[in-house]
């Protein structure tokens, strides 16, 4: 440890010689920076701060880190500065070299105040805006953007020259703007070109900015500002709409996934499955064994730990759904009520025996490295887990239609739905296609719990945070087909997520259980009825 | 069924069933109070508390079995009527702690002080008068189920979807109450109370006078639901759980007669709430819980469904197991026992214990008269306990 970091202050060296030409010995801004730390007063704390943030030296970061961590010592006596490592080197700050020879008594920390921190934080703002990684530099412009320390105008001036990457000379052109903004000694047109700048920025930091302009500006900032902030405003707006509807969406898709399973064995059957959540669990278990496996195993294959667990979660969800149909639920048809009470207390055990299996902690489930991650799309952060189990649900449903309309099974299936007697009639076997459907109901639950433990805990309790609300998308939607259970979930995903911002998480969801048990009213059978004899009782 | 009235109301079973609540609401106070601490026959305060709340759930478990058991309602949203109850009566008794508070306040209870609320809501006022309390126990669950049962029953919402709705139900008020500026309490519900009518709350002559009170209206609430069901009026019932479609061509108002016994026992699973918070000493947002309220409905189903006495009995044996297994080395197995119990019961003994007791008799008696008349008088007189069996009726 010792020797490596001897080694990198070596490195740090050449290079800071190789760049800057800066030469040990030579007094420049940096080394003239020195004598403010050792006063032990805040502004000339403050001043040095900022002449070694732009000065350059390769040693800038390395003294700004020891500030901020209280490790900058100095002497008043004799004038010197010194750098604690964190592994308890002195280092001569001025040098960079280990410090030999007897030390100060008088020797103490650098004091730091929050004028102070603030000042560090811009100087490590204006320190990284001149980093290699494009991404670090992005980030430190956006922190100068949103500090706006006119002190690091200057570094900002320079990096801008030196940058190439179109994304960050964006970033930084917007930084330059909101010093410009803020700072009281820049011209009318400056602050009027700053202006629109930031409007074209567009987002609520820049309305933030445009909004708290200090009093006294020239009218024709003045008038500038009113517009760009209405424009803003309405750019907002826009966003946090498009915003809504994408979490919406993505709300929307997960509920669909849960409650897909329980529409097909509802339709069918006509029983509900209380433990269809707790397939959704299975399914999320069994991504977590198989990613287990992997990491001792063969920790390359990672990012197809969830194709691996794709089938397999299905097939273990199925298996047990359809042990379930043919040991307790084909006992019970015709007493659909005993059927939600048996149901009830097989998710019961199968709670209790993962949690005896597993523990009744949270198990880690990793995101492979293609579902990691996010990007921008306008004004609004799309992550790709989220995306992927969008186009996941969107696979799944149409593949479920699919199979519906073009198979045997699906045939049979629907012609069950429809008149369970008819069908028995002309020669469908009923009690197998009450086992596939509870088998393949079950199995979509346990995919959907493979896309579920990407973005939610993964514990016993998992299935019971779903089952409520994949009813109400079964009630909302009603069992006569798949686009019934399709639109009842991206309704309520859409409408839950555009009722949030003004009611709140748990309002909203309440506003909601409450608007479902008014929409009943309207069509006791949901959206989709089916239409017929056969389903009144 | 000309026989008089109240013979019809009191038959074997419920002239027992009242005879052994009577026989327990007078033998645990006496042991409890009079017996020696030492004694071999002394029962303790904590079982006194105990029996006190077996006998509430025992009271909600009748409210579920008179609508699930003789109007084929099955409600899985009951919990929210007991809870209702139970906060009504824990709003009086927060009233009740006054000035005694940790922040001494004399009328704002201490969430209130400590969320910085400035004057008590409205809905709080008049919590601190017992007879307004106890008329909002029966009020609010009753009021809530006729809101509620109104729009359901009116546009025909039956069989499992009624179940979902009325879990939804349950479920939104278990998110409403866990809001601590809903004015409840939030998370922590209400708790610390100090007493009730004037009397401690702590105290073991209190606490045998709540079980008392708690067997009194059990009996009492007993005799209603058995004087509707042995009553024309629970013809009807027993009529439209059957078979509902056919009672509503025959003319009855379906939707009215439902929606006087939702209501009904509602206000019921309310009074049991209110006598259950004195005795457990606190009420919290976790009894909204959709789990507590199916819970209740296997209590019921283990008894017996549509016995009453079943209901009674399935409450005391599921809530006695309850408390012997989740206490002992057991207690991770209880879960599979209770999933095992929702199972079993459903699979193997779907009359519950008192119906399958009927049945076996009511077979046995007609074999013997079989055998000494050998007078075939008739068919055997169906179990009333039974729902149809008809495929068609689920589909």
């Amino acid at each position: 440890m010792r020797l490596f970091s001897d080694r990198l202050i070596a490195f740090v060296f050449a290079i800071g010689m190789l760049v800057g030409g800066i030469g040990i010995g030579h007094a420049g801004p940096y080394e003239d920076a020195m004598a403010g730390f050792t006063t032990d007063e805040f502004s000339d704390t403050a001043d040095s701060v900022t002449a070694v943030a732009t000065s350059g030296s390769p040693l800038a970061p390395a003294l700004i880190a020891a500030l901020q961590d209280g490790r900058l010592l100095f002497s008043a006596k004799d004038k010197k500065v010194f750098i604690k490592t964190a592994d308890d080197k002195l280092l001569d700050a001025e040098t960079g070299k280990p410090f030999e020879g007897a030390l100060p008594d008088d020797i103490d920390a650098v004091r730091v105040n929050n004028r102070l921190r603030g000042v560090i934080g811009a100087a490590n703002g204006a320190l990284t805006l001149m980093a290699p990684n494009a991404n670090v530099r992005y980030d430190a412009a956006q922190s100068v953007f949103k500090s706006r320390e006119a002190s690091v105008l200057p570094a900002v001036e320079k990096a801008l020259e030196a940058e190439t990457n179109a994304r960050v000379k964006k970033a930084l052109t917007e930084a330059r703007a909101a010093i410009t903004l803020t700072a009281d000694d820049s011209s009318e047109a400056d602050k009027i070109a700053a202006i629109a700048t930031i409007s074209a920025r567009g987002d609520q930091d820049s309305l933030a900015l445009i909004e708290g302009l200090p009093a006294g500006q020239p009218p024709a900032v003045v008038t500038a500002a009113k517009a760009a902030s209405a424009k803003i405003q309405r750019d907002l707006a826009i966003w946090s709409t498009v915003q809504n509807l994408w979490y919406g969406l993505s709300l929307g898709s997960v509920l669909l996934l849960a409650a897909i399973g329980l529409a097909i064995t509802f339709g069918v059957m006509g029983v509900i499955n209380m433990a269809h959540g707790e397939m959704v669990m299975l399914g999320a278990y069994v991504t977590f064994v198989v990613q287990e496996l992997i990491r001792t195993k063969n920790p390359a294959l990672f990012d197809y730990s969830l194709a691996i667990a794709l089938p397999l979660a299905f097939l273990v969800a199925a298996i047990v759904g359809v042990i379930i149909e043919r040991t307790v639920i084909r006992f019970l048809y015709g007493r659909p009520l005993e059927t939600l009470l048996a149901t009830w207390g097989i998710s019961l055990v199968l709670q209790q025996a993962v949690r005896g299996t597993f523990g009744p902690t949270n198990k880690e489930v990793g995101n492979p490295s293609w579902m990691s991650g996010a990007f921008d799309l306008g004004g609004i952060l799309i992550t790709y887990n989220r995306l992927w189990i969008i186009v996941f649900t969107g696979i799944v449903f149409v593949a479920l239609l699919g199979m519906l309309r073009f198979t045997r099974l699906g045939l049979e299936m629907r012609a069950v739905t429809q008149n369970r007697s008819m069908a028995a009639a002309v020669g469908i076997r009923t009690a197998r296609i009450d086992a596939l459907t509870f088998g393949l109901g079950s199995g979509i639950a346990g995919i959907a719990g493979v896309a579920l433990s990407q973005i939610d805990n993964v514990s016993p309790n998992l299935g019971q945070g779903y089952i409520i609300d994949s009813f109400m998308v079964v009630v909302f939607g009603g069992v006569g087909n798949l686009w019934g259970t399709l639109v009842g979930a991206l309704t309520l995903g859409i409408a839950n997520k555009f009722l949030e911002p003004f009611a709140g998480a748990v309002l909203a969801k309440i506003a909601i259980l409450v608007f479902i048990i008014l929409f009943i009213q309207k069509r006791p059978r949901g959206m989709f009825a089916l239409k017929g004899r056969a389903i009144e009782a | 069924m000309n026989s008089h009235p109240l013979i019809r109301l009191l038959d074997r079973g419920s002239t027992l069933f009242l005879v052994l609540l009577g026989a327990f609401a007078v033998a645990i106070p006496v042991l409890n109070l009079l017996m020696p601490d030492g004694s071999f026959l002394h029962v303790s305060t904590y079982f006194v508390s105990l029996f006190g709340k077996y006998i509430c759930y025992g009271l909600l478990a009748l409210s579920i079995d008179l609508i699930w058991g003789y109007v084929g309602i099955l409600s899985l949203g009951h919990g929210a009527f007991f809870a209702l109850g139970g906060y009504a009566m824990g709003m009086y008794l927060m009233r009740q702690i006054g000035s005694r508070g940790v922040y001494a306040n004399p009328i704002l209870p201490d969430f209130m002080v400590f969320l910085n609320w400035q004057e008590l809501p409205f809905f709080w006022y008049g919590f601190n008068w017992f007879p307004y309390a106890a008329l909002m126990v029966l009020l609010v669950p009753g009021v809530l189920a006729f809101v509620f049962g109104w729009f359901a029953f009116r546009s025909r919402v039956t069989g499992v979807y009624l179940s979902i709705i009325t879990q939804a139900m349950t479920y939104a008020l278990l998110l409403a109450f866990f809001r601590n500026n809903f004015g409840f309490g939030g998370n922590n519900g209400l708790t610390d109370f100090k007493d009730i009518l004037g009397f401690n709350i702590q105290s073991d002559g209190t606490r045998n006078a709540l079980l008392v009170t708690s067997c009194l209206m059990l009996a009492l609430c007993f005799l209603v639901c058995r004087a509707i069901v042995t009553s024309k009026f629970g013809m009807v019932l027993v009529a439209i759980r059957d078979a509902e479609s056919r009672t509503r061509f025959l003319g009855y108002r379906v939707e009215a007669y439902k929606l006087f016994v939702f209501t009904l026992s509602a206000s019921m699973a309310g009074i049991a709430g209110a006598l259950y918070v004195p005795q457990v000493g606190i009420i919290n947002p976790g009894e909204f819980a959709p789990a507590n309220s199916i819970e209740a409905v296997i209590w019921v189903a283990v008894g017996g469904r549509g016995t009453l006495t079943g209901a009674v009995l399935g409450a005391f044996v599921v809530n006695y197991a309850k408390t012997f297994f989740t206490s002992g080395i057991l207690a991770p197995y209880w879960l599979f026992m209770l999933g095992g119990l929702f199972i079993g019961t459903t699979l193997l003994m779907p009359r519950g214990i008192i119906g399958t007791y009927n049945a076996w008799r009511a077979g046995r008696s007609e074999a013997l008269a079989e055998n000494a008349k050998n007078n075939i008088t008739g068919a055997a007189k169906e179990d009333g306990a039974m729902p149809s069996a008809s495929p068609s009726a689920a589909e």
